[in-house]
């Protein structure tokens, strides 16, 4: 039977309005709202709905970041997750560092399928996943839109931007969610307690055997030139007046 | 000495406009510019030839079927020995494809990048857009990718590159290409178009979408949608305009029945001028567009088709 790997990250809530903070050196992240990536969410969905089919036998959750990282890792766990490991690092991890320090993992662990999310919402990489696949010397099946598992190979739908391309990779393979692989579960009341019990192994990312130094240097952080709005016209005849005279568009 | 590599995109006529906009960026950079073509055909080889600023089209062949990444990986790699950068457009097959190409490098890969401030500093947009982030690569070979709205597209007529044959695609056997199935239209395409028409939830129904053809066949427009219309079916996948989906930087933007959540408005607020049609005067999409209408789509819409 299967096991799976799901790594998942802590990133300030899609609702939240980001600041830069004061230095220009970062977005802030003291006192906002944080939440698991919404497509690492959508990651946990899919090993679950796998596992619950019969397919996997378990789901292993993995998330590298401060302590608050655990709160992500019981979230997924809350899901259907069923142990997790936390890799310990107060400061930002580059998407290499964080595909090495997976690889590690699933040498020790014999993984045949990881799921996670095509890019995390805070710094809009998409990377990892292609990384990971690369140091493994698995198939990669990026921008998931369906997955359809048979024997010791998966048949994937992929969004590209032209519409859609089907492949298939043997396993072991790694999968990046899109973000129409399905719509996550809600977690329930019993869930979200019988998640407390679960186990979480800390490693401090020290002991990963891993360079973790940066390669790309932020030099600052700054915020976009505001596009202010401009007015409201009063009625259709308005508009096309504007976009010819004022625009010259059309 | 500068030397860049460009992974080329094509599509069996010429490479894509997301190409030209790479090389552009990579002309910002250094002045040896090779330009990878992962297509064993002529017409685009001939094409290519033409693309100002490139001094070699480096051919291939062998397993390059449905472009996989798994085969193109360590073909890239073979071609990026002796360049400082190596540079593809932001779009779905360059997001694929270089983290791979990178990590076999052991190179951390800046992506999306809008700015080049030097060889080793670009700007790039973080939390969809909402922060600018100017980094700066300590890694001795760089391996980009390049938002296209950011970068005008290389002229393709005057220019007269050298033919280098290159390596051979092997097949790795661990992934197989299926199908593709494109969505077929005779507008123009999303990234490319000078005027984009798009619809969100408010339009209602796939059925219903189909109030926008009229005006953007007057327009000349390009179709897109919010990622509300997309996860409802009304549109297929290949739409979404969005932090996750395209980014479109036209010359009008027309947003229909779109509330203008930051997601949606990640991938349309380069656009040199916003209109925004919506029912509820409070919606966010006024926030940021140049002229707002207020009323219902299905009133304005026939409308405007009408009059324009
Ligand atoms: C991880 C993540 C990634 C995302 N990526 C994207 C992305 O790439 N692109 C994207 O677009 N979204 C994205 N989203 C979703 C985004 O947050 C919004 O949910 C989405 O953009 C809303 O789409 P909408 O504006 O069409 O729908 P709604 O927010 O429901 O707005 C519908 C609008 O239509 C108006 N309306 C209704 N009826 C009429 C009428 N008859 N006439 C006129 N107006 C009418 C309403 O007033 C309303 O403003 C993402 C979300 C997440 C969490």
């Amino acid at each position: 039977m299967m096991k799976i790997l799901v790594p998942v990250k802590r990133v300030i809530d899609y609702n939240v309005k980001i600041r830069v903070n004061s230095e220009g050196s970062a977005v802030e992240t003291n006192n906002v709202k944080m939440s698991m990536n919404p497509f690492d969410e959508i990651a946990v969905e899919e090993a679950v709905r796998l596992k619950e089919a019969g397919l996997a036998e378990e789901i292993i959750i993995v998330s590298i970041g401060d302590k608050g990282s655990q709160e992500t890792i019981r979230t997924a766990f809350a899901m259907g997750g069923d142990r997790g490991v936390h890799i310990v690092n107060d400061l930002n991890t580059e998407p290499l560092v964080v595909a090495k320090i997976l690889k590690n993992l699933i040498e020790k662990e014999t993984i045949d399928i990881v799921i996670m999310g095509k890019q995390a919402i805070d710094d809009d990489s998409n990377q990892t996943g292609q990384m990971l696949a690369a140091l493994l010397d698995w198939p990669q099946a990026t921008f998931a839109s369906k997955l359809e598992l048979n024997d010791n190979q998966i048949k994937v739908i992929r969004e590209i931007d032209g519409g859609l391309e089907t492949l298939n990779v043997k396993l072991p393979c790694i999968v990046t969610t899109d973000l129409r692989l399905n719509e996550p579960r809600y977690a329930s009341l019993p869930n979200i307690m019988k998640a407390k019990k679960k186990e979480i192994i800390e490693i401090p990312i020290e002991e990963t055997g891993v360079d973790f130094s940066s390669r790309l240097e932020v030099l600052k952080v700054e915020e976009p030139e505001i596009r202010s709005g401009g007015r409201k016209v009063e009625d259709v005849n308005e508009l096309i007046s504007v976009l010819k005279n004022e625009v010259g568009v059309i | 000495m500068m030397s860049i590599l460009v992974i080329a995109e094509s599509n069996g006529i010429e490479v894509d406009r997301g190409t030209l906009s790479a090389i552009t960026a990579a002309q910002k950079i250094g002045d040896k510019i090779n330009l990878l073509i992962l297509e064993d055909s002529e017409q685009v080889i001939n094409k290519a030839k033409k693309i100002k600023g490139v001094s070699n089209i480096i051919t291939t062949s062998g397993d390059l079927q449905g472009g996989l990444a798994e085969n193109l990986a360590p073909l890239i790699s073979e071609c990026a020995k002796d360049v400082t950068h190596v540079l593809s457009s932001a779009g779905t097959f360059g997001k694929n494809i270089m983290p791979r190409v990178s990590a076999l490098n052991d190179s951390q890969q800046i992506s999306d990048i809008c700015e080049i401030i030097d060889a080793d500093t670009f700007v790039r947009p973080i939390y969809a857009g909402n922060a600018l982030a100017t980094v700066k690569s300590l890694d001795k070979v760089k391996f980009i990718t390049v938002r296209s709205t950011a970068f005008q597209a290389a002229n393709d007529q005057e220019g007269d590159a050298e033919i280098v044959e290159g390596p051979v695609a092997e097949t790795n056997g661990k992934s197989s290409f299926v199908k593709r199935d494109l969505s077929e239209s005779d507008r123009p395409e999303l990234t490319a178009a000078k005027i984009v028409v798009s619809g969100g939830r408010g339009i209602g129904s796939a059925d219903n979408f189909s109030i926008l053809d009229p005006l953007a066949d007057k327009l000349g427009a390009a179709v897109g949608a919010s990622r509300a219309a997309v996860d409802a079916g009304y549109v297929p996948n290949d739409y979404q305009v969005g932090q996750t989906g395209k980014v479109v930087a036209p010359e009008l933007y027309i947003a229909i029945g779109i509330s203008g959540a930051i997601q949606h408005l990640a991938g349309m607020k380069d656009s040199k001028t916003i209109v925004a049609i919506n029912k509820d005067e409070d919606a966010p999409i006024f926030q940021i567009a140049d002229y707002g209408l207020v009323g219902d789509l299905f009133e304005i819409i026939p409308e405007l088709s009408d009059k324009i």
